[in-house]
C-alpha cells in the first residue's frame, strides 16, 4: 500500500481568500487617479514630493524593523499608503526635507513605537502632517498657483531647499479656496472645487477621483462606506444650518463638502481600519463626531481647515466607542459592561 | 425586536462559503459494500461510552446489540454486519486518543437481514416509553454532533414544547446528505415527525430548508400528509443557519437565551436525518446500523452519497471510493466545522456526516498571519454579534476572565465565520476553542484549591 502523508489543520478548512496585503494595495491603486491628477494639476515638484514622501516611509519603516531585529513589515503595503497619504495631504511645493521629516515621524512616532500595524491610535500619516504644521506652519501653508504653464519642466526651488533652511518664495502664491474663504472672503464656484480648478495640497483637489477611488474601494468591501458617509452627512447638516443662519458669515454646506482635504480626509484617512472603530454603529458616531469637528473647526477655529485635527481627536476615542457601543450579543439582553 | 424585521426568515450577520454541493447533490444514496474487518469504537456520542456485553470469539449478528448504554446519557452500539468479534481491544479515533472498542470479522457471505428487537407503536407508546426506544436504537443526532437524540427530546418539568423544529438545512459546503435523505426517505421523516411530536408534545412541526435545496422543499410540501401539522420553511442560504440557534431565529424569530436551550424558548429541533431514522427504526425495534454520508472533495475520484456501515474503517471507505495520488488533508465533518484526519485507520462513527478528501493544491495556503487590522470583517460576520477582533487580541494575553465575562466568549459555539473571513488569517476561532478550555481548567483548579 502507497505511504500517505496527511496534513492536520484546525477548521474552518476553506478561507475567503481576502488578504490584509491585498486590502492595502487596492487601497494605493484607488489613490494613484487622485494623486496623478494633483501631478497633472501641480506638475514636477508634487511628483517630487509624493515619491520623496512615500520611498521615505518605506525606506524608514524597513530600517526601524532592521534596528529592532524584527523582521520587515514593509511587504504589507501599509508604510507605502502612509507616505503616500502624506505626501497628498502636503502642498505640491513643499521642500523635500521637510517632506522626510513628516515621513520619519509618521513611521516612528505615529506607528513604529505603537508596535507597528494593527497597534497604532492614530493615523500615522495625520501625524506626520500634524508635526509639519506645528514646525513648519509658513511652508505648510504656502500654496503656489495650480496649472501653472511651466509645472511639468521647472522644479520649484522651495523643493529643493536645502535641509534646515526655509524655502524662498519664488513662484506665484496663490490661495487654496478655504483660505480665500477665510481671509479674504472669497467665494469659490463648486464646480471648480469638484473639477479640482483650485490650488490646494497635491491629492486633495482631484475630488471626482477621490470619490470614484472610495466607490471602488467600498465596492470590493475594503473600505467602511459608512464612515464617510456619516461625515459627509454631518457636514452638510451642520454647515447647511449655520448657512442658514448666516449666510453671508458663513459659506455654503456644497462649498465646505468639497473643499479643503475633506474628501482625502474623510474616504481615505478617517477610514483607516486600524484607528476606527470596528462596529457598524460605532462608525456612525464616530464619522458624525468627525464632521461637527470639522466643521466648528472651519467655522470658528483660527484655521481655515479642520479636517486634520477632527480626525486625530475623532481616532484617540474611538477605542472608547468600541467600549460604549457594542452589539447585542444574541440570546442575551442589551446589558453594557464596561471594562 | 423592532430590527428583527430586517432579519425575518433568517438571522443576523453569517458568511457565504462557495457551496461546492452540485456534484453530490443529484447522486443517489447508494449502499456501500462492507469491509471485511470493521472497527468499533464505544463512544460515538457525547456522553458515557457503551458498555461491552459480548466476547472475543463470539458470533454475532447484524443488528444486535454489542453494547448497552452505559448511563442515561449513553446509547447502545448494534452491530453493522453479522460476524465475529475477533479483538476487544483499544481502537483509534479522530480525535488521536485510543478508546475501547471491537474488531468484528464480516462473515465473507453476510446477509442484509436485520435482528429486531422490541417495535415502538405509534399508537400505544407513551411519550417516554418513545424516548427509551429511541435510546434503545441507538440514536444520536447524525447531523455531526452525535448527542444522545432521547436527551435532548425529554422535556424537563415545568416546561412546555410548543414547536418541533426539523432541521434540513445542512449550511456546512459540500456536504448533501440531508438533501438526498429528504428527496428519498420522506415516509421516514414524516413517521420520525408523529414520534417525536407524541414524544415532545410539540403543537406544530415546522422542517427548515435552505433555498438551495428548494426541490426537497417541493418534495416534502408534495408527500406531507393530512394527519400531521407540518409546515415546510424555506429560508435564504446562508452559513452557519444549521446550528440550532440560528435555526430557530430564522424559522421563529427566536432568540435562544445565553446558556439557555432550545426548549427554553419553547422549542426541540431535530435534524432531518435523525427524524427519518427514527420513523425507520422505531417501529420494528432496530438499531442504527449504518448512515448516509457525503464523500466528496476535489481528490475524491467517485465522489457521492453513501449509506455506510458505522465502523467501517476511512482506509476502507477511499479505497472503495479512488483518491487522487497527491491527497494532502482528509476531514469528517464539513469544511467549515469538520475535524482533519490524522490516521485513516480510523472508522465511520454515528456522527460522521461527511468524508472530504483535497488535495495540495486545495487546501488553504499556509499564509502569513498579519496583525489584526480591526477591519471588522469578523464582527460582521459572528452570528452572535461577539467581537472576535476583541476576544482575539485578549486570547493573546491569557485574559480568559475577562473574554468570559465581558466579552461572552462562552456563547462563541465555533462556527469558525471569523476565521472563514479574517484577511490577516488570524485562526480566531482556534484561539477560541483554546481559551473556552483553558478557562474550564484554570476555574477548576481554582475551585480545587478553594476546596482544600
Amino acid at each position: 500500500m502507497r505511504k500517505i502523508t496527511l496534513h492536520i489543520a484546525t477548521s474552518p478548512h476553506v478561507v475567503k481568500g481576502a488578504s490584509t496585503e491585498t486590502i492595502m494595495k487596492n487601497v494605493i491603486y484607488a489613490l494613484l487617479p487622485a494623486a496623478a491628477f494633483g501631478v497633472y494639476a501641480f506638475g514636477i515638484s508634487a511628483l517630487l514630493v509624493l515619491l520623496t514622501t512615500t520611498i521615505s516611509a518605506v525606506a524608514i519603516e524597513h530600517f526601524l524593523c532592521k534596528i529592532s531585529k524584527k523582521e520587515s513589515t514593509v511587504s504589507d503595503y501599509s508604510a507605502a499608503i502612509t507616505g503616500l497619504l502624506l505626501g497628498m495631504c502636503l502642498p505640491p511645493d513643499f521642500p523635500l526635507w521637510m517632506a522626510f521629516m513628516g515621513s520619519a515621524i509618521s513611521i516612528g512616532l505615529g506607528k513604529f513605537i505603537f508596535g507597528g500595524l494593527g497597534y497604532n491610535v492614530f493615523n500615522p500619516a495625520l501625524v506626520g502632517r500634524a508635526f509639519l504644521q506645528a514646525t513648519f506652519p509658513v511652508a505648510i501653508t504656502t500654496w503656489y498657483q495650480a496649472f501653472g504653464p511651466d509645472r511639468f519642466y521647472h522644479i520649484s526651488s522651495s523643493v529643493l531647499a536645502l535641509p534646515f533652511m526655509q524655502p524662498a518664495v519664488d513662484g506665484v502664491s496663490g490661495a487654496t479656496p478655504l483660505s480665500a474663504f477665510k481671509f479674504d472672503h472669497v467665494d469659490t464656484q463648486t464646480y471648480d472645487l469638484a473639477m479640482g480648478f483650485i490650488n490646494g495640497s497635491i491629492g486633495e483637489t482631484g475630488t471626482v477621483f477621490l470619490i470614484l477611488g472610495g466607490i471602488y474601494l467600498a465596492w470590493r468591501k475594503m473600505l467602511n462606506w459608512r464612515i464617510p458617509v456619516s461625515i459627509f452627512i454631518t457636514v452638510f447638516v451642520f454647515s447647511g444650518a449655520a448657512y442658514l443662519i448666516n449666510n453671508t458669515a458663513y459659506p455654503s454646506p456644497f462649498f465646505t463638502l468639497f473643499s479643503g482635504g475633506l474628501m482625502l480626509g474623510a474616504i481615505y484617512m478617517a477610514t483607516d481600519m486600524v484607528a476606527s472603530p470596528i462596529t457598524s454603529m460605532g462608525v456612525w458616531v464616530y464619522g458624525a463626531i468627525i464632521g461637527i469637528l470639522v466643521v466648528m473647526i472651519r467655522l470658528w477655529g483660527g484655521l481655515p481647515e479642520g479636517v486634520m485635527y477632527a480626525i486625530l481627536l475623532a481616532n484617540a476615542i474611538s477605542p472608547h466607542i468600541d467600549n460604549l457601543i457594542r452589539p447585542r450579543v444574541y440570546g442575551t439582553t442589551n446589558k453594557l459592561k464596561l471594562s | 425586536m423592532g430590527i428583527f424585521k430586517l432579519y425575518k426568515n433568517t438571522f443576523k450577520n453569517g458568511i457565504h462559503p462557495p457551496e461546492n454541493k452540485d456534484i453530490t447533490q443529484g447522486l443517489p444514496i447508494r449502499q456501500f459494500p462492507f469491509s471485511p474487518i470493521l472497527i468499533i469504537p464505544m463512544s460515538q456520542h457525547i456522553g458515557s461510552p457503551a458498555e461491552i456485553i459480548v466476547r472475543e470469539g463470539q458470533e454475532v449478528e447484524r443488528g444486535q446489540i454489542l453494547a448497552k448504554a452505559s448511563s442515561y446519557v449513553s446509547v447502545p452500539i448494534h452491530s453493522p454486519v453479522s460476524g465475529t468479534v475477533r479483538k476487544i481491544s483499544m481502537v483509534p479515533t479522530i480525535s488521536g486518543n485510543k478508546i475501547e472498542g471491537i474488531q468484528l470479522e464480516a462473515f465473507p457471505y453476510s446477509g442484509q437481514e436485520v435482528a429486531e428487537g422490541k417495535p415502538i407503536r405509534l399508537e400505544t407508546a407513551t411519550a417516554d416509553e418513545i424516548l427509551k426506544g429511541i435510546q434503545d436504537c441507538g440514536i444520536v443526532g447524525l447531523g455531526g454532533a452525535a448527542f444522545p437524540t432521547h436527551i435532548k427530546l425529554k422535556v424537563p418539568d415545568g416546561k412546555t414544547c410548543e414547536y418541533l423544529i426539523i432541521n434540513g438545512i445542512e449550511c456546512e459546503p459540500y456536504l448533501t446528505t440531508d438533501h438526498r435523505v429528504m428527496l428519498e426517505q420522506a415516509e421516514d421523516i414524516f413517521m420520525g415527525i408523529r414520534y417525536l411530536m407524541k414524544a415532545t408534545g410539540a403543537i406544530q412541526t415546522v422542517i427548515g430548508i435552505e433555498a438551495n435545496k428548494q426541490d426537497a422543499a417541493d418534495h416534502l410540501n408534495k408527500l406531507k400528509p393530512n394527519d400531521i401539522p407540518v409546515t415546510i420553511q424555506v429560508v435564504p442560504v446562508k452559513y452557519p443557519q444549521g446550528s440550532e440557534k440560528m435555526l430557530i431565529t430564522a424559522v421563529l424569530g427566536k432568540e435562544v437565551p445565553s446558556g439557555g436551550l432550545p426548549i427554553d424558548v419553547n422549542v426541540v429541533t431535530v435534524n432531518v436525518a435523525t427524524t427519518a431514522e427514527i420513523g425507520r427504526l422505531l417501529p420494528h425495534g432496530r438499531g442504527i446500523q449504518e448512515r448516509v454520508i457525503t464523500i466528496a472533495g476535489p481528490a475524491i475520484k467517485k465522489p457521492g452519497n453513501y449509506l455506510i456501515p458505522v465502523g467501517t474503517p476511512l482506509r476502507f471507505v477511499l479505497d472503495y471510493v479512488g483518491i487522487q495520488d497527491d491527497i494532502a488533508e482528509v476531514y469528517m465533518g464539513g469544511p467549515m466545522m469538520g475535524v482533519s484526519v490524522s490516521n485513516l485507520d480510523i472508522s465511520i462513527t454515528k456522527g460522521t456526516s461527511g468524508i472530504l478528501v483535497f488535495g495540495n493544491k486545495d487546501v488553504k495556503k499556509e499564509e502569513k498571519v498579519y496583525p489584526c487590522i480591526k477591519c471588522g470583517a469578523c464582527v460582521d460576520a459572528c452570528p452572535i454579534s461577539l467581537n472576535p477582533s476583541k476576544l482575539g487580541i485578549l486570547a493573546k494575553f491569557e485574559s480568559y476572565d475577562r473574554m468570559v465575562e465581558n466579552f461572552n466568549l462562552m456563547d462563541c459555539f465555533e462556527c469558525g465565520s471569523c476565521s472563514y473571513v479574517c484577511p490577516s488569517h488570524i485562526p480566531l476561532v482556534q484561539y477560541f476553542r483554546l481559551s473556552k478550555a483553558r478557562y474550564k481548567r484554570r476555574k477548576s483548579l481554582k475551585q480545587n484549591l478553594n476546596n482544600a
